[in-house]
């Protein structure tokens, strides 16, 4: 009880032996990348490099799992450059590259994971069973792992197929889309981690296996996930930090959503008694819309720094700039509704909902339906 | 009921202005209103609109202003009203959020405290200053700012955190005004209101930009503009062209931009890999004053103009031709020359043509879509360039398109490449024939002789066409056809005769002819047979003529090999062909010496840096916003007792939690 008196430590002070190794292992990382690959960055990507240390360190710190996911997916991903002796080919040959951490079999395996992972969570909420719904969690955290080592190893690859083809994989409908699914997965984790409370996996998982889905038909149907060269307007630095925080923004108003539907259900009595109460659902969804929000905001005003450099003006009304003026302005709705008239219940949750076929549409619709000055792949 | 007086007007549109279900429906118009413009391609030729819609919702759509929403009026008022909406919500809410912000609330009254929802009564045992002093130290230790207010027979502590959210409101709200103002700083708003008093007009006209009139020119004065120009290599430039509406406005630069050199980079895969100019800049006096080399994500900006690689485009390639008469009965071309983007003059015996240069592509590694073949019976005009159902791209070479402008005006378009195609293992000079831009290029296919060349082809069809050489094709043919004993027989006359007539009719008008002629004169049961009859005639009678030709040409005669079977064969289809070709002579390139022209955008957006103000702004505002709550505790301490007290704007779930926390705490403090 005395415990409720001392003031909040700060961070600093509550860190273990294993945070500082952590963060000395995040530093050293860094920066022999730097000294090893700086000659090939120009001043904006060294920084980002730089930013980047810290940033993952306090990451871990702050959400303590972190640190080892980020420690397993280096490891395995060194591992694997390693197996390929900087030749494509032994991605056929080498066992592990061919069954396991080539990027195309770690992203297959993330795949399956999340699948496997969302039965696993409904299997949990039906039965009631904790012990499911543990298997939940860890399923979706080694997804993660193998997504994130997929991405890193595809990184590499990319170098492989042509020192001038190599960039990071973000820069294709395919690899934002596994993207969308990791940072989907960790967003919910958080909370999960959060509020101790796993049946929400079971809602959660569905959008992400949704966009399992999408990526299994775009890889089998159209042969999407090979590497190509970036076109000349994606060639900046811009992307390494628009696209990733554009990512975070969909990834929560898609979990918002999802929480919607499950408050939806919950009012409605359905599930009531294997679900947290409607008030946890509606605190988690306001808060990740909250998140959400910011970083989308943060997203578009990159978007625009970066159109201003590619398409001579930060403002085109380009069909997609022009959706994610539409979903932000949504959300600021939202937020004013929810925040300012303290308007709460099926209302709001209905709007989450809605939000998200706003959403999809400014993510997918547009490349699908409209065309503009966006690069991304076109279905 | 009164009428209202002019302040309570005022009054209720302040009112209307700030209250949040406006400013969420003006969210809402906003989110529709720009949905109209990704729905419906916008600042297209209107032509296309026309088309599209047809005259009538052309005109409608046109005067909603709907092929430029973003700029038009009826768009800007939607954005006014929110600026305004949020400049008022401000206004009215900053003085007391101020207020606010510094004050303790230390006047409430015990009575209301014990009416709120979070409180919580604890008995004490210490004297209140004791009480007061600790709790003070707990409350400061979780980061809230406390004032000690002795009270009667006590103490009251006021306590608050989280101030920042009301910062944040100011920040954001304040950052949506400033992003407006910028954005409207950066908009054609000058022009528009230039326009309505008819001090500009947009020029409509295709005509050399020297020659605009300065009612549609901007100075270089104009404070914001965003416009395109091509530069050829070796050329320069000091306007930009500004698209408006169905017409164009000419910006004039405060300098000069002159292209050195653009380049294209290639990844081994063959996509384009980036663009580059080399400019320099003149200024008026024509010195100067800056070199640099642009490139995709790389600008150029200099004295508040920022120039970007934008598009590229032929400058002017110089291309070397030559000229095969197809009507006449001569096998030798002529030597011709052009320009892209220029026009050449063509005398022939069908009269005389312009040969309008449009394009030139160095390579062409895409696959020309399939167009659907023309129905005439035998024709092989056929659509894809690189065979059925190929869908493998690969280069295929450098390709130029010109438009054949006949004595009436009327034109076609051509599309011929340099380098032969192999189809079906045998190589064809192809050339694209279509009569508008919206259809496929129907190919017409030359064969090549063993040597690679189309001279054979061409003495073929020499041969053919020259009705002095038919008696002598026919009797050669008659000859070789029939056995010795059938020599100089009237069989041998009637054969001979008949081919005449087949070599005729073919050199009036290929297949076709022949197929008229059969269907007007073979009833329909025997046309099967005689179409095969006519058909094996005028192959052989196609062998003999070619080696007439090589005889006059006094060369070797062709081999009777397979290869010179398929070279008549498709020889024949060519030529037939030719007579829906649409053109007296085939255009051979030679060679080519490639101008490239870079295409260039031009900006100057003085709204930039405060629209991007705005939006580090609006960042932290919405930040604080969102993560920072603000929250307020009372501890109203008698002897004996304590009242724990705490609001917040807004209930979440980490409201209770910490409520609860505080309250533990609370009681802990007291039991001590
Ligand atoms: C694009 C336009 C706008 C955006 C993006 C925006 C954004 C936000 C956000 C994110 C909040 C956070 C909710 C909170 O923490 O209270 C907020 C609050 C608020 N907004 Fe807006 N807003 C916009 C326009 C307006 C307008 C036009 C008004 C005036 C009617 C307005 C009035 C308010 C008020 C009064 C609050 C509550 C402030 C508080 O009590 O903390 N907003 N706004």
């Amino acid at each position: 009880m005395e415990l409720a008196l001392n003031a909040p430590q700060p961070l600093f002070k509550r860190l273990s032996w294993f945070d500082w190794l952590y963060a000395a292992l995040v530093s050293a990382g860094g920066l022999y990348a730097l000294s090893r690959f700086g000659g090939y960055m120009d001043i904006y990507e060294k920084g980002i490099l730089l930013v980047a240390i810290p940033a993952l360190s306090v990451f871990g710190w702050f959400w303590k799992p972190v640190r080892v996911l980020m420690l397993v997916v280096a490891t395995a991903s060194l591992f694997a450059m390693a197996q390929y002796h900087a030749d494509l080919t032994r991605m056929e040959q080498a066992f592990f590259l061919k069954y396991l951490i080539s990027s195309q079999a770690a992203i297959m395996w993330m795949c399956a994971l999340f699948a496997l992972a969302t039965l696993t969570y409904w299997a949990g909420l039906l039965s009631r069973s904790a012990f499911l719904l543990k298997t939940g969690t860890a399923l979706t955290w080694s997804a993660v792992a193998m997504g994130l080592i997929g991405l890193m190893v595809r990184w590499y690859e990319s170098y492989l197929i042509g020192v001038d083809v190599g960039h990071i994989p973000i820069s294709n409908l395919y690899e934002v889309f596994v993207l969308f699914c990791l940072i989907t997965a960790l967003l919910y984790l958080y909370y999960e981690a959060r509020y101790q409370n796993r049946q929400l996996g079971a809602f959660a998982l569905l959008v992400i296996s949704a966009a399992v889905g999408f990526i299994l038909w775009y890889t089998f149907d159209r042969q999407a996930h090979g590497i190509q060269p970036l076109v000349p307007a994606l060639k900046s630095w811009w992307m390494k930090i628009h696209v990733p925080a554009n990512f975070i923004g969909y990834g929560s108003f898609s979990l918002a959503a999802m929480l919607g539907i499950a408050y939806l259900l919950v009012r409605r009595g359905i599930l009531a008694t294997r679900l947290p109460s409607a008030e946890v659902i509606d605190d988690v969804m306001y808060k990740l819309i909250a998140i959400g929000f910011v970083f989308f905001t943060i997203a578009t005003i990159l978007g625009a720094m970066w159109a201003a450099e590619a398409w001579g003006g930060y403002w085109s009304w380009d069909p997609k700039e022009t959706w994610a003026l539409i979903v932000w302005l949504n959300y600021a709705a939202w937020l004013h509704i929810r925040l300012v008239k303290g308007l709460r219940g099926p209302m709001l949750a209905w709007w989450a909902v809605i939000g998200l076929v706003v959403t999809t549409f400014a993510f997918l619709g547009v490349n699908m339906f409209l065309s503009g000055l966006h690069s991304y792949g076109t279905l | 009921m009164t009428t209202p007086s002019p302040t309570s007007f005022g009054r209720a549109v302040f009112e209307l202005l700030s209250s949040m279900r406006f400013a969420i429906s003006l969210l809402s118009i906003l989110a529709i209103a720009s949905i109209i413009g990704t729905v419906l391609k916008q600042a297209e030729p209107y032509n296309n609109y026309v088309i599209q819609f047809g005259q009538y919702w052309f005109q409608f759509f046109e005067t909603l202003g709907l092929y430029d929403v973003y700029h038009a009026a009826w768009f800007l008022v939607i954005l006014t009203f929110l600026v305004a909406s949020t400049s008022v919500c401000i206004s009215r809410n900053a003085p007391n959020f101020i207020r606010e912000m510094r004050n303790f609330r230390e006047h409430v009254s015990e009575t209301s405290l014990t009416a709120f929802k979070h409180q919580h009564e604890t008995p004490i045992t210490q004297t209140p200053e004791v009480f007061a002093a600790s709790a003070q130290d707990y409350l400061e230790a979780q980061g809230y700012k406390v004032k000690n207010l002795p009270r009667e027979s006590g103490v009251l502590l006021a306590a608050k955190i989280g101030s920042g959210n009301r910062v944040g409101y100011l920040l954001a709200h304040s950052a949506i005004v400033l992003i407006c103002i910028g954005g409207l700083l950066d908009g054609n708003l000058i022009f528009k209101v230039q326009q309505m008093l008819g001090t500009k007009k947009i020029e409509t006209r295709d005509i050399p930009q020297s020659q605009v009139p300065a009612i549609s020119r901007l100075t270089p004065a104009n404070p914001s503009f965003r416009g395109s120009v091509q530069i050829p290599e070796g050329g320069s430039a000091d306007v930009v062209f500004l698209n408006v509406a169905d017409g164009y406005l000419v910006q004039d630069l405060p300098f000069t931009v002159a292209l050195k050199q653009f380049r294209i980079e290639h990844y081994t895969t063959g996509q384009p890999k980036n663009f580059e100019s080399d400019l320099v800049l003149f200024d008026a006096s024509g010195k100067k004053v800056k070199e640099a080399t642009i490139s995709v994500n790389h600008p150029l900006v200099y004295d508040g103009v920022a120039i970007y690689q934008a598009s590229f485009a032929d400058g002017g390639t110089r291309l070397q031709l030559n000229g095969w008469n197809l009507l006449a009965p001569t096998a030798t071309p002529f030597e011709m020359k052009g320009t892209i983007h220029n026009s050449s003059e063509l005398r022939s015996a069908s009269g005389n043509y312009t040969v309008e240069f449009t394009d030139f592509r160095p390579f062409n590694i895409e696959n020309m879509g399939s167009g659907p073949a023309p129905q005439d019976t035998m024709s092989v005009l056929g659509g894809n360039p690189t065979g059925k159902g190929n869908k493998y791209l690969h280069n295929v070479g450098p390709s130029f398109q010109f438009k054949l402008r006949d004595a009436r005006g009327q034109a076609r378009e051509f599309s011929n490449y340099m380098l032969p195609l192999q189809l079906e293992g045998r190589w064809y000079m192809m050339s694209g024939v279509r009569d508008t831009p919206n259809e496929a290029f129907r190919y017409l296919r030359m064969p090549l002789d063993a040597e690679g060349k189309l001279e054979s082809f061409m003495r073929l069809r020499a041969a053919l066409m020259n009705p002095a050489l038919r008696p002598e094709i026919a009797a050669r043919f008659a000859h070789r056809a029939l056995p010795s004993q059938a020599w100089n027989t009237s069989l041998e006359d009637k054969l001979k005769r008949s081919a005449e007539q087949v070599l005729t009719l073919f050199a009036q008008g290929g297949y076709q002819s022949l197929g008229q002629f059969i269907e007007s004169r073979v009833p329909e049961k025997d046309r099967e047979k005689a179409v095969s009859t006519y058909l094996r005639i005028l192959e052989l009678a196609g062998f003999e003529a070619w080696q007439a030709a090589n005889a006059q040409a006094q060369l070797p005669p062709p081999s009777a090999t397979d290869a010179s079977g398929w070279l008549v064969r498709d020889s024949l289809n060519s030529i037939s062909d030719i007579f829906v070709y649409g053109a007296p002579v085939y255009l051979q390139l030679a060679q080519y010496d490639e101008v490239k022209a870079s295409g260039l955008q031009l900006t100057r957006s003085p709204g930039q840096n405060v629209v991007y103000l705005g939006s580090a702004l609006l960042v932290m505002g919405v930040f604080f916003m969102l993560f920072v709550q603000e929250r307020r505790i009372w501890l109203r301490i008698k002897s004996g007792s304590a009242l724990f007290a705490m609001s917040g704007a807004k209930h979440t779930l980490d409201f209770e939690n910490e409520f609860t926390k505080h309250k533990q705490a609370v009681d802990t403090l007291a039991a001590r």
